[in-house]
């Protein structure tokens, strides 16, 4: 047994034995897969067949899949791509309209400031109430008086405090309005059931890494009636819209991974559902004013079952961090990092938290190996770690 | 022990942070992002908070085998020294950052939190010497004199001497960077930090500038009262400044002149001779004792101003919550801000900030 307890599986989980298997086996032929040889076809199949199973997991028809350098890169090609196509076919250069979640993670978020601050988009920010959760009444109003919208992006479910968002009601709704709506899916994948077909949105991110596959690479699973302008150019070997030669052994690898996420979906959410709910539980008793963030059900299908996410009022996150780091404990402050620099949360800002109590936060995330070791050690080490760390605030002048 | 190491990402902070390991400590490593503006460097400027330097301390902290985190001191560092240094500037003052930066954020903000997560000591990259005395720890002069930084640490209160650690007080920058060298650091070749970090361009006025706005202003002779120039701020001048008058006119008897007064409500900047310079006597404001205060009664030690400048002889004594020194030896150009350091042969006795100098002998 570990001495450690690693509980920051929404960044990144263990690689399944059974996808870097698959990853080795790939890595041992020789073969470009866009080559027309024997050597290439043969690479090319290991990259077709994995399209295949991923559509096939996914209910999803294999040529929306498009293969990415990772979950950021989809994002990017996403916003942007379905902004630029957006424009560009409707015969004018004038700004249009991006509606996005204000909880969205960086690699979405920032692509679409950029698109603001780069091609003059109006940004529309869709807040979120306290538990994050998105209205789809507020769309539902933006996308009928607004015209000119380029696109509508909502990720599935937050990374931070683990709402899900009613991405399905999204859905219809961009449909109704012709407008391109995008999720970021890569929170969701082994947590929730995903049917892409019945979900009909133009664009979902995944990611390989967080399901227990290589990291870099990724898809973004298009609707292949769907328009985007390519990011990278180049030999434009995934549908003239993504160019890079095919990892195929990541690729192999992902495919594997995404597989063993759906087959095994119920039961592993319900294994850290329940490790969830017993951490959350003996948190909020074992240190006296913790705040769970995020949707409170914790037996309802709003919220990430493997996420649990706390603010400790009068501590400092990141000096928690450290204190559960020395005693053992893998865990994260959930917000975005520059070199290791933390910030206030957008997410919990977002949700009407202030930014004292958002700096005083914590996210354990569960994955596949995780087991009530974990919960144990993190109840063992956490009260004291909080006393600690509300001794550094106190100390600090601001 | 548990030692947390402040680590810049310099040469000295990595040498400091290796030499904890091996004496035992059980070592973490913490680089303080001090910039609002996080930006990497560019290969030339040397700053001490870009991301560079973040990373170069972090890949010291991996060879070293240590945990490493950053923290996000920028407001504190933005409020405490960057403001501070702005407002000394606007009120005729030439304040030291570095100083204030040891005062409030190394030894105040980085120590008390330390001290809350149960660290038992802060130790850093500073050249300067822990001794203990009967009296307590005493802070002392480095062994190179060319890198000693005991007068920047003058600000340490007891207290706060008593969890500092510097190990490398005892030996010369060459010796240090042979070390990180043999010892396999990346950084033992990266150059030292000279400029004010915020400030990486090392245009002080241009900076003060953007702050504080163009404030117009006369040049006049301290002897014909005659206005020679006008200025765009005080803030660019300050006493004993010699370059940079671009005045129109020489003095009457060709000699150089000097800044020697900087008034604030008339925006007067007034230039002379040097001897109008010479300070014989000062007293500063909010002393900060070392190891035990001094008492009423003068007592000869040695007083120096600025962070390389000579020491020379003087009597001081406290006296109403100031520190009053007497300079056996005059200085030449002493501006109000500056911080006076008194030293006891190679052990600091406490520092102040100079709010009055006396130019008559």
């Amino acid at each position: 047994m570990s001495d450690r307890s690693y509980l920051d599986h929404a960044a990144t989980t263990a690689m399944l034995p059974d996808a870097r298997a698959a990853w080795l086996a790939a890595s041992e032929h020789l073969g470009n897969p866009s080559s027309l040889h024997a050597a290439g076809r043969s690479a090319r199949k290991v990259v077709e067949e994995s399209r295949e199973s991923i559509a096939a997991d996914l209910k999803t028809r294999p040529s929306g899949v498009i293969f990415t350098a990772g979950g950021t890169e989809a994002n990017n090609l996403a916003v942007k791509g379905l902004y630029w196509q957006r424009q560009q076919s409707s015969g004018s250069k004038s700004p249009m309209r991006v509606l996005a979640s204000a909880i969205e993670h960086h690699a979405v978020m920032d692509p679409v400031i950029w698109l603001g601050e780069h091609e003059g988009a109006i940004i529309e920010w869709l807040g979120v109430d306290h538990d994050a959760r998105i209205s789809t009444t507020k769309i539902a109003e933006s996308l009928a008086t607004n015209p000119a919208i380029a696109l509508c992006t909502v990720m599935w479910a937050n990374n931070e405090v683990g709402t899900i968002e009613p991405v399905e009601r999204i859905a219809e709704l961009c449909k109704e309005h012709g407008v391109p709506f995008h999720t970021d899916a890569v929170q969701v994948l082994g947590q929730v059931p995903m049917n892409l077909g019945a979900l009909g949105a133009d664009a979902v991110t995944i990611s390989s890494h967080k399901v227990g596959g290589p990291f870099g690479v990724g898809a973004l699973i298009v609707n292949p009636a769907t328009g985007f302008t390519p990011v990278l150019h180049g030999g434009g070997q995934e549908r003239d819209i993504r160019s890079g030669t095919f990892d195929a052994p990541a690729i192999a690898a992902f495919a594997v991974a995404v597989r063993h996420a759906v087959a095994h979906q119920e039961e592993h959410s319900r294994a850290i559902r329940d490790l969830r709910n017993d951490l959350v539980e003996r948190v909020l008793a074992a240190v006296p004013g913790a705040i769970l963030n995020g949707d409170p059900d914790l037996l309802g299908g709003g919220r990430l079952p493997g996420n649990a996410h706390f603010s400790f009022p009068g501590c400092e996150g990141d000096s928690m961090l450290m204190l559960l780091d020395a005693a053992g404990v893998d865990c994260s402050t959930g917000s975005a990092c520059t070199a290791g620099i933390p910030e206030a949360s957008h997410v919990l800002l977002a949700m009407g938290v202030d930014e004292r109590t958002s700096r005083a936060s914590l996210r354990f995330s569960f994955g596949y190996p995780s087991s009530s070791v974990d919960v144990d050690r993190v109840i063992a080490a956490l009260p004291g770690a909080v006393d600690r760390a509300s001794r550094t605030v106190s100390s600090r002048s601001t | 022990m548990k030692v947390l190491v402040a680590m810049s990402g310099g040469v000295d902070s990595s040498v400091a942070a290796a030499r904890m390991v091996d004496a035992g400590h059980d070592v973490v490593g913490v680089h303080l992002a001090l910039s609002r503006n996080k930006t990497y460097g560019d290969g030339r400027q040397r700053g001490c908070c870009t991301l560079d330097d973040a990373r170069d301390a972090r890949r010291v902290a991996d060879k070293l085998a240590i945990p490493f985190y950053v923290w996000d001191l920028s407001e504190e560092f933005a409020e405490a020294v960057i403001d501070d240094f702005i407002e000394e500037y606007r009120l005729g003052h030439t304040p030291n950052p570095c100083l204030r930066c040891n005062e409030t954020i190394k030894f105040t903000a980085v120590l008390d939190r330390a001290l809350a997560m149960e660290f038992d000591a802060v130790a850093t990259g500073h050249y300067a010497q822990i001794v203990q005395g009967a009296a307590g720890p005493e802070l002392h002069r480095a062994v190179d004199p060319d890198k000693d930084q005991s007068y920047v640490l003058g600000v340490l209160q007891p207290r706060q001497l008593a969890r500092s650690i510097f190990p490398l007080g005892a030996d010369t920058k060459d010796i240090i960077r042979a070390e990180a060298e043999t010892r396999g650091l990346l950084v033992a070749q990266k150059p030292d930090s000279h400029d004010i970090c915020f400030i990486p361009d090392g245009d002080t006025a241009g900076f003060l500038q953007r702050h504080l706005g163009s404030l117009p202003g006369e040049i006049v002779d301290s002897e014909s009262g005659e206005v020679l120039a006008e200025h765009d701020g005080t803030y660019a001048f300050t006493i004993g400044q010699r370059r940079g008058l671009q005045l129109s006119r020489p003095a009457a008897d060709g000699a150089p002149r000097y800044v020697v007064d900087v008034e604030i409500g008339s925006r007067r900047v007034t230039v002379g001779p040097p001897e109008l310079l010479d300070v014989y006597a000062l007293e500063g404001i909010k002393p900060i004792w070392t190891t035990s205060p001094l008492g009423e009664s003068p007592v000869e030690l040695l007083a120096q101003v600025r962070a390389h400048g000579v020491p020379v002889p003087a009597r001081a004594y406290a006296h109403g919550g100031r520190m009053m020194v007497e300079l056996l030896v005059p200085i030449r150009g002493i501006a109000l801000g500056q911080a006076v350091v008194l030293y006891d042969g190679t052990r600091v006795v406490g520092s102040a900030t100079i709010a009055v100098t006396t130019r008559a002998a």
